[in-house]
């Protein structure tokens, strides 16, 4: 390992300060294996018992088989569900990643009026408790005689997403070189050019990640869902109504694939960024 | 150029999205919480009125469910933040190369449904699981023990959940921490405990803070824990509100419940950053 050389090329440490420090070391790192063997137990879990036989009710195991994965809409429901995620999912991403890049850009780029209100205005949703959020948007719903379904848990994610998109992409934005776009300028780019092809393309990753993160939250969501989803059925809503009388296996292999997607995605995405750094 | 609007028309659409569905709901529900029942209509018919003693009525009636929502979440967020400091300092310091593959991990368990995260909880703590039966083996529980349908188990199960949210921005400041403050330290003489108490804990005071509240605050207001690991004994102040909505379909009741949970946290949350004396936040 590198940090051993390192640690025996520096000549003054005497020894048993030496072996306290490797101690220290190497013990945050086996702290650091416990501490993600705590954060995996469910998954793993959830993962083992999607290769259950259980039948209707997934709570003892029974034996091995892949008839679940082969067939994950077995169970009633599941895929409804689950489509109706990844639709209110992809919406709510689209809209909040919009609005809430518009705000960062606009409390990121620009010292105005009405600035720190604004930055009140993005902390407040995030400091209200999500029961709240849901509720409160449930009344509004019923005061003007909307039922709630598809479309009113749509702008439900989107207002506790907006939040999360503007600070994630602010903080791009202010770890941006101004000196990246002043040279544009001084290469003659007017504002909009600059904008076009200076600005946005090193922001872009914040909005991707900011993308992720709306979508995750979306599709993650139970509370402010149930509040205002009414007959409709999510995945995390499928899954808390039949956590009573036992959930699906099939409900465990769509959990385990959504993880091994979500994986592969932000590894790829990594991978391919880094590989863009190397060759600029 | 209309430089001067441009950040204008910039926020417009966003804060008027916000301002309809955030702000006017939040009002309306001020508006709920005072109605008072329409005098032999049926369940679910209320009148706009100013009847305030709603809030009297609604706190005297929960004020247990309250504490304990309250209790609770401290307790799961000094846990979430006893666990997840080392954690993020590990990532920080020592991750190296796999820096960025262990963030991916930490929030790699959101991609697997938190209920179906909390419902796993639920089985591996169980009467069926392997955990109950390895310790009442050991002794270390009696046979009447359980841990699920308990106030640990709520507590752990928010601890659980909440841990990304409490490990993502500790990890932001103190990856910002220049190595060299804490050599400069260690020159000084400081030991390892001094180093931390006065370099490195200062330093990573804007992650505490934004780590605890991002805890603390959805941890307050949860009801899906103390739902699926709970037992009637753990029901917290989101249970309540909930059940007025869904099942007694009353109204005022849960406005004014949730006014008081919103209030009661935007107090403590102002109280706190002014203690922590950490202004930028967002």
């Amino acid at each position: 390992m590198s940090h051993k050389i390192k640690d025996a090329t520096i000549p003054h440490i005497p020894t048993g300060a030496r072996i306290s420090r490797w101690i220290g070391r190497n013990l945050i790192r086996i702290y650091a294996v416990v501490a993600f063997t705590y954060l995996f137990i469910p998954v793993a879990y959830t993962f083992a018992f999607s290769f259950n036989d259980s039948g209707k009710s997934n709570l003892i195991w029974k034996g091995f088989t892949f008839d679940n994965w082969k067939n994950p809409c077995g169970a009633p429901e599941v895929c409804s569900a689950l489509a109706n995620s990844i639709k209110i999912g992809f919406l709510a991403t689209l809209f909040s990643t919009i609005l809430g890049t518009m705000i960062a850009f606009a409390i990121g780029r620009y010292s105005f009026k009405g600035r720190s209100t604004s930055n009140l205005m993005i902390f407040l949703p995030m400091a209200t408790p999500e029961i709240v959020l849901g509720a409160s948007l449930l009344s509004l719903f019923l005061v003007f005689k909307i039922n709630p379904g598809f479309w009113p848990t749509v702008i439900a994610h989107v207002v506790f997403c907006i939040s999360f998109v503007v600070v994630t992409v602010k903080a791009r934005i202010a770890s941006l070189d101004p000196r990246l776009e002043q040279a544009a300028m001084d290469l003659y780019a007017n504002e909009r050019e600059t904008f076009r092809r200076v600005t946005l393309p090193l922001v872009a990753p914040g909005i991707a990640g900011a993308a992720l993160l709306a979508f995750s939250l979306s599709f993650d969501d139970f509370i402010i869902t149930n509040f205002n989803s009414g007959t409709l059925t999510t995945f995390p809503k499928f899954v808390y109504t039949s956590a009573a009388r036992g959930i699906p296996a099939q409900a465990n292999v769509i959990g385990s694939a959504m993880f091994f997607l979500a994986l592969a995605i932000v590894i790829t995405g990594q991978i391919v960024g880094r590989k863009r750094k190397v060759s600029a | 150029m209309g430089k001067i609007r441009t950040p204008y028309l910039l926020l417009l659409p966003g804060f008027g999205f916000l301002f309809t569905f955030f702000i006017l709901p939040i009002i309306n529900l001020a508006q709920t919480s005072t109605q008072t029942p329409v005098g032999g209509g049926d369940t679910g018919q209320y009148e706009q009125t100013l009847r305030f003693s709603n809030y009297v009525d609604a706190f005297v009636e929960n004020k247990e469910q309250f504490g304990r929502s309250f209790v609770y979440a401290l307790i799961a967020t000094l846990l979430a933040l006893a666990i997840a400091y080392p954690l993020a300092y590990a990532i920080a310091f020592k991750g190296g190369k796999l820096k960025n593959f262990m963030l991916v991990l930490v929030i790699a368990p959101f991609f697997t449904s938190f209920l179906l995260r909390t419902v796993a909880w639920k089985q591996i703590l169980g009467e069926e699981g392997f955990v109950v039966p390895t310790l009442r083996n050991l002794g270390i529980i009696s046979d009447s023990t359980t841990l699920t349908s308990s106030a640990f188990a709520v507590v752990m199960g928010m601890t659980y959940n909440f841990l990304p949210f409490m490990t993502l921005p500790l990890y932001a400041s103190i990856d910002r921490i220049d190595p060299r403050t804490l050599e400069a330290s260690g020159d000084l003489y400081a030991n390892g405990f001094t180093t931390f108490r006065r370099v490195t804990l200062p330093l990573s005071m804007p992650g505490v803070v934004a780590g605890t509240l991002l805890t603390f605050i959805p941890a307050a207001g949860d009801y899906v824990n103390a739902a699926i690991l709970g037992s009637p004994n753990t029901k917290m102040i989101g249970n309540v509100i909930e059940s007025r909505y869904f099942k007694i379909v009353d109204y005022p009741t849960a406005a004014a419940l949730s006014f008081t949970l919103m209030a009661v946290i935007l107090i403590l949350v102002t109280v706190y950053v002014r203690k922590a004396g950490t202004e930028e936040l967002v």
